[in-house]
């Protein structure tokens, strides 16, 4: 299993490595990207500055692997890989990182949307929303 | 004895991230019970793992020693 985790946010270096990475595998015909990046909502006249993600990383690992094995066998993908930030994370920057890849595009708009929501949904990550005064409410997706 | 893990603001309430309980005639809804008093929970939604997989949180699964009960609230991923 690789690590989905990392410290931090998620630099476009990071993300332009990933793809420089693929361009051996010459069966994709296909590459998608969803990027999460860190929203400066404004909640009852307070500016969320930062969130602080956490997760229960045992069973989050688990959990992506199940959604793993289940996309490849739907959507007949070549590449996925899926990254989400740990830790304070301030607005603007990326806490998510989404990579499929296939031969073809329609599998992979497909595999982004579904493995989007499923992520959201079924992965056991927390997020501490921080407002520029330093008060904080949890965050919890729709 | 079982150990119990808490996240998020979950753990905000506990104030703290993981302890150990006695879990002798203790089912999954007996213990949820338990620390919903002990910590006031009522206010959060909690979902519950067993082993690293949810389970209701009204399940009468029994608990044993060893198992990793974990208390989460709600996901925010993405």
């Amino acid at each position: 299993m690789k690590n989905v985790f990392i410290k931090g946010p998620i630099t476009p270096e990071f993300i332009s490595n990933s793809i420089a990475k693929h361009q051996t595998k010459k069966e994709i015909g296909a590459h998608n990207i969803f990027l999460g990046q860190v929203r400066a909502d404004v909640i009852k006249n307070k500016k969320v500055a930062a969130i602080n993600f956490t997760a229960y990383e045992d069973m989050a690992n688990e959990v992506l692997e199940n959604i793993r094995e289940k996309a490849f066998k739907t959507f007949n993908l070549t590449c996925m890989h899926v990254y989400h930030s740990l830790g304070e994370i301030k607005t603007g920057e990326i806490c998510f990182f989404l990579f499929v890849s296939a031969k073809h595009s329609k599998e992979v708009y497909a595999a982004t949307e579904y493995l989007v929501n499923i992520v959201k949904k079924k992965v056991p990550l927390f997020g501490k929303e921080i407002f520029e005064d330093q008060t904080h409410q949890w965050k919890v997706n729709n | 004895m079982a150990i119990l893990k808490y996240y998020g603001a979950i753990a905000e309430a506990t104030n703290c991230f993981e302890e150990q309980i006695s879990v002798t005639n203790l089912n999954v809804a007996d213990c949820v019970a338990l620390l919903n008093k002990k910590y006031n929970l009522n206010q959060i939604q909690v979902h519950v793992a067993l082993n690293k997989n949810l389970v209701e949180i009204d399940s009468a699964i029994k608990l044993k020693d060893s198992d990793e009960i974990a208390l989460l609230p709600p996901f925010a991923g993405g």
